[in-house]
């Protein structure tokens, strides 16, 4: 069974979502708790921190696609940052950049979210 | 799982659930490494046929867990083949359309990502039906 790690942390008036080990088919459902809980809490500006993912399938990247627009119509985003190169390039290799924004660090993208 | 046996066969049987995934990769990642080769393109193996197996589970056994899925490794002179064998629905991923992702953003749909990933991922997708059984073809070319 896959090793799959969410929790969320506030920073101010931002969530941060940080995900670790391996998100799939199979567990793609606990993110997707994750972000339900989220929107019940009218928390709609949120950072995924993916320092701790090692690897991610085509499932995880649907929970991105399926929330990001009802974040976006509250004045939220998901922002991502901390990335492996491996998991960025399933990313990239689906155009994502030119719909989400990307940052190396958290700061930057919490930053971002306060400009 | 045995691995080391399944490695040495070359060949995984697994039930129709997503809670096998991780097993379908780590005997890719294995029989991968075991002949020394790319090990980032090792992972855009186990990528292709992790979407690969999701699919199946999901469109062409509708998650019934008693069904199974054979994958069986082929390693020729220039090529890394995988084949990955069902009795689920007919599915021929080469019939699915190129994803509109902004499109999806927007209707707040997450799916349909997988068959596309796999196409860019791998040199050859193939399928083919024979029967009652559907065989898809994943090919890595080997530099």
């Amino acid at each position: 069974m896959a090793d799959f790690k969410v929790s969320s942390r506030e920073q101010g008036q931002i969530c941060i979502i940080d995900v670790g080990g391996y998100l799939d088919a199979h567990t793609a459902s606990e993110l997707e708790k994750e972000f339900e809980k989220l929107i019940e809490d009218g928390q709609y500006k949120v950072v995924v921190n993916f320092s701790d993912l090692n690897y991610i399938s085509s499932a995880g990247l649907g929970v991105f696609m399926a929330y990001v627009e009802t974040m976006r119509e509250h004045g939220g985003d998901i922002k991502f940052t901390n990335l492996k190169e491996d998991v960025y390039s399933i990313f990239n290799l689906l155009g994502f950049p030119i719909l989400y924004e990307f940052f190396d660090q958290e700061e930057d993208a919490i930053k971002k979210f306060n400009q | 799982m045995n691995l080391i046996e399944n490695i040495e066969k070359k060949e995984l049987i697994i039930n129709s659930s997503t809670d096998n995934l991780s097993d379908v990769r780590a005997f890719i990642q294995a029989v991968w490494n075991s002949y020394g080769y790319d090990e980032k393109e090792g992972k855009n193996v186990v990528v292709s046929v992790d979407e690969a197996c999701t699919n199946i589970i999901k469109h062409a056994y509708h998650f019934d867990t008693t069904k199974t899925i054979k994958i069986k490794v082929e390693n020729k002179k220039d090529r890394f083949i995988v084949k990955i064998t069902d009795t689920g629905s007919h599915f021929n991923p080469n019939g699915i359309p190129e994803p509109n992702i902004p499109e999806k953003l927007k209707s707040k749909k997450g799916g349909g990502l997988g068959i596309y990933l796999m196409k860019k991922l791998m040199d050859e997708v193939k399928y083919s039906n024979k029967g009652n059984k559907n065989e898809l073809i994943l090919v890595k070319y080997l530099n």
